[in-house]
């Protein structure tokens, strides 16, 4: 199903690393580093609700809990079970795929409101399980002492080291998502998106195709998830919550549906703006309220439908301008 | 065993009320516009916030409650106006992203101007309890069902015997159709936000004095008013308030005999289960797929 | 965008340069829950910490240097408060970190702060900051243990045998939990039920009417506004008259504006701040506490609470540290926070050691009643 394209997609991404690798190197000091990171960790969670929304045209209210699952499961398997910790790591992505193959069954029958709606309400119970499970999730107080991360030797100790871990994985989710989209599958999606019944006509298995790119996108946040518990060192329920999976839902719109570029820069974006507006003390969420609302109402087709347009417009002045 | 059960009733039913008007002002806007305005909970907040806040300025209770509540439909008709009108044209995630982008200006607002704290709003008429049928019934609890009673009332003669009213449901109906027979739908528009705004507020100042307020109430009382509007089928007004009885009853009695720690989420389980069995919820019509 | 990062950088370049001239202040930073769920706790830190420093300063400073404190708002969050610490230590450099206000934070923060060798006095209470001891990370706040300990001996006084407990389902209600479920038995007491409620729950009286079908002889509420709030009223409503015992995360006026005439005969333990000017003539610390309430009232027009008292004692232990240890360097106040004994906080009085970095002993908790809607001194 996904065949690899050597060419525009691989080319970029390379780019698209390169840059992100160089970063650090032009912020003016290492605390700028953390805020890299974790919005590398949203691109990743972005990205793969795009899939699920701007290309196959479902909604999901509830990433967070995706997202939850694969932190508290790589938690579990390398502190209490004492798993090493790429096997807790692929715990955690696992269980995230496999809840949602479990989830999307019921779930995807659903349409428009009511699959948001039933979104949402999983969304919530898994917080709330997260949160009422004390034995097991530590409750609200959270989970401490989750092992930073370490594969076959190399310990990730510094900001930097992990900074360029969660680059190289962004850039390889990136390629992915750039390749399954340009495949047999990804057009598959995007014909169901336009119209399910014409889609079945030409043979193409609905059920199964929603079931792939939700399972996927899940995998994809549950994989954020692992990489966030072994970053932090310490999770709680508060983070995975209905506030984080309206989050990811804005950084996808805001970043341009269907568009996997604009997911990471909406990610970006968005992770970014709450320290820029440090600097407004009290009245900070009445800007970033403001900016999301402006940027919808002017922007609507998102960062990278914005910026397409721009680039547009100035290519044509410049043809005009040549001439 | 069923010792608790009456008293769990009455309290189910109490805030299933206060769900059931919030989940009517959803559908409001969902019929009229086709949008979910997920800034419904800040219409209820601001209802109760806005209360405390006359009050505070020496108006009387009854005219504190009606200022409030008349001051959050502005809200709401301004917020249909700038915001989401000139959204006409664009996908509908826009504009629950939008409502989204509004529900937090409207918190945010709320902090500056009336602080973090939590604030009471006095009972309407007083706080004795009243012992019947083996429970003991705040006089508020009375004055939350009458007021969801008689406000669904209203609206029922609204929607069959004023014009206007009438050409909510038609826009609700078939927008092309109903312009085409001369209805203004924008103004349409504009009545169904204030209209919530209204309803919203009015739920949040009668349960203000059981459940007191403070700027950020609106983001689950917003949830769990979709919730009920889900429940009894997207689109059906009385369905949003039955929807609403039968969450909050559901909430009581599962926090009372099950765990209740796990109460918000009995009712989302409650939720789900119903729509893997009767998408179209209790009663909702069979949605028509488009092809 | 890599012009933007130059030029970022080019920025950054000048200010540095600008600010070695200027005369070098000890600086401090502190990360607090001033938005949030827990606002209630950070905003009056916040506000005492200001205040203090300002008047550290208008006394010539610290070690003859201006004393700044950073302040950072985590909004209660634990990410924000990962990144606050995170920019106090990498970018402000500050020589110690006052908080986090909340225990979640401060158990998500102290791995950060002890691998950076920053000092880190926290405003929460959690025994699990300071046990096992950190050498980096001290608190404040008294633990859940010692007004746990007040309530039961108030009640094995009374004559109660049985206990049920209702506390809130978030970081400090499950932290009180622990403690009660551990402590009830232990003392001699039966526990008849055990109740949760969400800390934005509008209406208990389900689990309060399955709570009084066990019959206690009092019941213990373990939470912060406005959840006990709700409670007490709903208690009245139910036409209950079983004895109600609240925590010490009530111990605000602004618990009995909100409960208003259920608040009545209500008791819990709290630090002897909330009822200062209520003190015995006698009693040493009354007259720091009664400074304190006085200058916190009218300089913020609001009641004093135990919860300014957290900032008040984080940064004057500090800045105790500071004159004691000569210098600014992070360890030297590690090493003179240890030593301190005798301390006269607002808290109470502190004395650390090398395997107590917590401070406080059973003292620092008075039991109150509410009568009238003001407080009063229980005796013992």
């Amino acid at each position: 199903m996904k065949r690899f394209l050597p060419g525009q997609h691989a080319a970029r991404s390379a780019l698209f690393l390169a840059l992100l690798l160089a970063a650090p190197y032009a912020l003016p000091n290492e605390y700028y580093l953390s805020i890299c990171i974790l919005a590398c960790l949203n691109a990743v969670v972005a990205v793969g609700l795009n899939l699920l929304m701007g290309y196959a045209g479902q909604i999901s209210l509830g990433h967070a809990a995706f997202y939850g699952i694969g932190a508290y499961a790589t938690a579990i398997c390398t502190t209490r079970l004492g798993l090493p910790i790429p096997v807790g790591m692929a715990a955690g992505v696992s269980l995230a795929a496999v809840v949602a193959w479990i989830v999307a069954a019921p779930t995807l029958k659903l349409k428009g409101h009511y699959l948001a709606m039933a979104t949402l309400g999983f969304g919530i119970i898994v917080s709330i399980v997260f949160n009422e499970a004390v034995d097991l999730t530590g409750g609200p107080s959270g989970y401490v002492g989750i092992p930073r991360l370490a594969l076959s030797g190399y310990a990730f100790d510094t900001d930097h080291a992990y900074y360029n871990l969660m680059a190289v994985v962004l850039a390889l989710v990136v390629l992915g998502s750039l390749n399954l989209m340009k495949s047999r599958t990804g057009r598959a999606l995007r014909a169901l998106h336009v119209s399910e019944k014409a889609a079945a006509s030409l043979g193409v298995d609905i059920a199964a195709h929603k079931r792939f790119v939700f399972v996927l996108s899940a995998a994809l946040a549950g994989l954020a998830g692992v990489l966030y518990a072994h970053y932090l060192s310490f999770i709680a329920p508060a983070s995975f919550g209905f506030a984080y999976s309206v989050q990811v839902v804005v950084m996808v719109v805001l970043g341009g549906m269907a568009s996997v570029w604009g997911s990471v820069a909406g990610a970006f974006f968005l992770t970014a703006l709450p320290e820029a507006l440090r600097e407004f003390e009290d009245i900070d969420i009445l800007v970033y309220g403001a900016i999301l609302v402006g940027a919808i109402m002017f922007v609507p087709d998102g960062l990278a439908g914005g910026l397409g347009r721009l680039a547009r417009k100035l290519r044509r002045a410049g043809a005009a301008h040549g001439n | 065993m069923l010792s608790g059960a009456p008293q769990y009733l009455v309290s189910g039913l109490t805030q299933g009320a206060a769900y059931g008007l919030i989940g009517l002002g959803f559908t409001m806007i969902f019929n009229t516009t086709g949008i979910i305005n997920f800034a419904q909970g800040e219409f209820v907040m601001l209802g109760g916030m806005l209360a405390v806040a006359f009050l505070g300025l020496g108006l009387p209770l009854p005219l504190a409650v009606a200022a409030a509540c008349l001051a959050t439909a502005v809200v709401g008709a301004l917020m249909e106006r700038l915001a989401i009108r000139p959204l006409a044209g664009a996908p509908a995630i826009n504009a629950v992203i939008i409502t989204i982008g509004i529900s937090i200006l409207l918190r945010g607002g709320a902090m500056l101007v009336f602080g973090k704290d939590t604030l009471a709003l006095p009972a309407f008429s007083g706080v004795a309890p009243i012992l019947a049928m083996g429970a003991a019934i705040q006089p508020q609890s009375i004055w939350v069902l009458a007021v969801t009673l008689a406000l669904l009332a209203a609206l029922k003669l609204f929607f069959s015997a004023t014009i206007q009213g009438k050409a909510m449901l038609a826009c609700s109906c078939q927008k092309k159709a109903a312009s085409l027979v001369g209805i203004s739908v924008a103004r349409m528009a504009l009545l169904s936000f204030s209209l919530s705004g209204l309803i919203g507020a009015v739920a949040g100042a009668i349960l203000a004095p059981i459940t007191m307020t403070a700027y950020d109430v609106g983001t689950m009382l917003g949830l769990k008013g979709f919730a009920a509007c889900i429940l009894g089928g997207l689109g059906n007004p009385f369905g949003a308030a039955a929807g609403g009885l039968v969450l909050g009853v559901l909430e009581s009695f599962g926090a009372g005999y099950v765990a209740s720690g796990y109460k918000d989420a009995f009712a989302f389980v409650v939720l789900l289960l119903l729509l893997f069995v009767k998408p179209s919820g209790l009663f909702g019509k069979a949605g028509v797929e488009r092809v | 965008m890599r012009i933007k990062a130059i030029l970022f950088a080019l920025c950054a370049l000048v200010v540095a340069a600008g600010q070695a001239s200027a005369a070098d202040p000890v600086r401090l930073g502190a990360v607090l829950s001033v938005t949030g769920p827990a606002s209630f706790l950070g905003e009056p830190e916040k506000n005492t910490i200001q205040m203090e420093v300002d008047k550290i300063n208008a006394a010539g400073g610290v070690l003859g240097r201006p004393l700044e404190v950073v302040i950072l708002d985590d909004e209660t969050d634990v990410n924000k408060a990962v990144l606050a610490t995170d920019r106090l230590i990498k970018k402000e450099r500050v020589a110690a970190i006052l908080g986090p206000t909340t225990s979640g934070n401060s158990l998500a923060v102290m791995g950060k702060a002890a691998a950076a060798r920053a000092p880190l006095i926290s405003c929460s209470a959690a025994e699990k900051i300071t046990k096992p001891v950190n050498p980096y990370i001290f608190k404040v706040a008294p633990s859940d243990r010692l007004a746990v300990a007040r309530i039961l001996a108030h009640a094995k006084k009374q004559g109660y045998k049985k206990l049920a407990i209702l506390t809130v389902s978030d970081g400090f209600g499950q932290a009180g939990r622990e403690v009660l479920k551990e402590l009830i038995p232990a003392e001699g007491f039966e526990l008849t039920a055990d109740e949760v409620f969400g800390p934005k729950d509008t209406d208990m009286t389900a689990q309060l009417t399955k709570l009084q079908g066990t019959s206690p002889d009092a019941v213990i509420c373990w939470g912060t506004n406005p959840g006990p709030a709700v409670v007490a009223k709903n208690r009245v409503q139910l036409g209950m008259t079983t004895p109600l015992y609240m925590s010490h995360g009530v111990a605000s006026k602004k618990f009995i504006e909100l409960a208003g005439d259920a608040a009545e005969g209500l008791l819990l333990p709290a630090g002897k701040i909330t009822a200062a000017a209520k003190l015995p003539d006698a009693d040493p610390e009354k007259a720091q506490l009664v400074a304190y309430a006085k200058a916190y009232e009218e300089g913020f027009k609001a009641p004093v609470s135990t919860f300014g008292g957290h900032g008040y004692d984080s940064l004057h232990l500090a800045v105790r540290a500071i004159a004691d240890a000569g210098s600014d360097k992070p360890e030297a106040i590690r090493a003179a926070l240890e030593k301190i004994a005798g301390f006269p906080g607002i808290g109470g009085v502190f004395t650390f050691s090398p395997a107590d970095h917590a401070g406080l002993g059973p003292d620092a908790f008075i039991m109150l009643g509410i009568d009238k809607g003001d407080w009063v001194i229980v005796g013992d």
